[in-house]
């Protein structure tokens, strides 16, 4: 689209449509990540991350999308990893601070608008470029409960019971979109959220992938943690049988279990 | 004769207190206000700040700084509340005040009870000593006039106290302090605050119980 090219350079530059181009394409950034889903449900937040392993020489766990904020904040992130891990940062600080100035835990809202005025203020100016990623919040606490917030490259923060970004976010939204999650606990969630990404995942494209799981919840104590081994075995066990629909293909390569 | 008082020490003359009961908070001071010791400059100022509607402060030390600090950790509060979309929790109030007395250690001599109720933690006291000390406790007592009843409050509190037992309580010990604390007399207000609100008492110093003062 080669109109686009008097109005793409700067993000301080509006097309006569209205749109914000540098920001659209900070947006195909996430796109090209591989996937991350949350779910919020009765009594927690559960996490799920598609980690493609890109080499067989990277250290087992290395390059995590899971970041720890506060003890009772979980945030998983698409797109540019270098980004994203700034602003896990700049969330960190907030949430410190916070915690510093008044005495209590953040609420996630109030950080998540927080956090979306910073990625937003990238969007207003020549001399930077948007954050090219998009992040997941999740909290738990005995106030709100379990509550999910999504930011992408616009700075905009929307409140979700189930939100996909990356790839095949929308493969993974409608998955998520079957669960009636308010209804489930993490222990049932952490099942389904392991089985989604392995429906999404494209074994054809992408080959070897790692998945990270994580939750935070009643069933941790309002802290957010990586799901135990056997949590986490038993998920994928779960998801690799419910995958194999029985197609010739699929049997061969998960029925293994 | 200033200088001589704030030499002489950080109490300003004054009794303030706070306690806890089952279901509320009840915040109390004297009414007198004194210069250097010798002169009531006025018999009935009223001690009790309200910083938000559950949320009630007193001041201790130089009343100047402690205005100036209290004035500036309202406006942080209700700042913050705003942007929360949601009343104030006590400890936030609290957290306020400590961060401006700790961070300006080096310039103030002010110190604070701040008490009230939040839907969270329902009714809770805290000490902001002057500098900068945070903690919580179920009542506590401030002021050159508390010297005097810290045997009678430790030895009469007890938890969970009904909403007339603490006025009773109160009432009592600041009676105490104001009977035997020249800088301290005057009339007795007291505000209690639960979830329907806060709510003022004044007892003029005729009305205060009498302990063998004939």
């Amino acid at each position: 689209l080669s109109s686009n090219r008097r109005y793409d350079l700067s993000a301080s530059t509006f097309s006569p449509d209205g749109r914000v181009f540098q920001v659209e394409y900070a947006m195909k950034a996430v796109e090209n990540s591989s996937t991350a889903i949350a779910v919020r449900c009765k009594d927690g937040v559960v996490f799920g991350v598609e980690k493609l392993v890109l080499s067989k020489l990277y250290e087992e766990g290395s390059n995590k999308r899971i970041f720890n904020v506060d003890k009772h904040v979980g945030m998983a992130v698409a797109g540019l990893l270098a980004d994203a891990r700034s602003l896990s940062e700049v969330a960190r600080e907030e949430a410190s601070n916070f915690r510093s100035n008044y005495g209590y835990q953040v609420p996630l809202k109030h950080l998540a608008d927080r956090v979306a005025m910073y990625v937003h203020a990238y969007t207003l100016y020549s001399a930077v470029r948007p954050f090219g990623c998009s992040f997941i919040l999740g909290s738990y606490d005995l106030d709100d409960g379990p509550q999910l917030y999504m930011v992408d490259p616009s700075g905009i923060a929307y409140g979700y019971w189930g939100c996909a970004i990356g790839k095949a976010k929308q493969a993974a939204k409608t998955e998520i979109e079957k669960l009636s999650m308010k209804d489930m606990t993490c222990r049932e969630v952490v099942k389904e959220v392991a089985k989604i990404i392995y429906i999404v995942h494209d074994e054809v494209k992408d080959k070897a992938f790692e998945l990270d799981l994580s939750w935070v919840g009643e069933v941790t104590n309002g802290r957010h943690e990586l799901v135990p081994k056997d949590v986490r075995e038993e998920a994928e066990k779960y998801a690799k049988v419910k995958i194999c629909c029985g197609t010739f293909w699929c049997v061969r390569q998960f029925c293994g279990v | 004769m200033e200088h001589d008082a704030a030499v002489r020490g950080v109490s300003t003359g004054t009794t303030i207190m706070a306690v806890t009961f089952d279901g509320g908070v009840i915040i109390g001071s004297d009414s007198r206000a004194t210069r250097g010791g010798e002169e009531v400059s006025s018999k009935t100022i009223n001690k009790l700040v309200q910083v938000h509607q559950r949320i009630f402060c007193c001041m201790a030390g130089s009343l100047a700084d402690a205005q100036a600090v209290l004035k500036t950790a309202s406006f942080q509060l209700n700042l913050h509340s705003v942007q929360m979309e949601a009343p104030p929790r006590v400890i936030a109030a609290a957290s306020l005040l400590r961060k401006l007395c700790y961070h300006n250690k080096d310039e103030l001599q002010a110190g604070f009870i701040t008490a009230g109720w939040d839907p969270q933690k329902g009714p809770q006291v805290y000490v902001v000593s002057l500098g900068g000390m945070l903690i919580s406790q179920p009542f506590t007592i401030a002021g050159s006039g508390s010297t005097y009843i810290y045997g009678y409050t430790d030895a009469k509190y007890r938890p969970h106290m009904t909403r007339e037992e603490g006025l009773q309580f109160v009432t009592n010990a600041l009676a105490l302090a104001m009977g035997r604390d020249n800088v301290s007399g005057g009339v007795a207000h007291l505000v209690v605050i639960t979830e329907e609100g806060a709510e003022h008492v004044v007892i003029p110093g005729n009305k205060l119980p009498k302990f063998h003062d004939e």
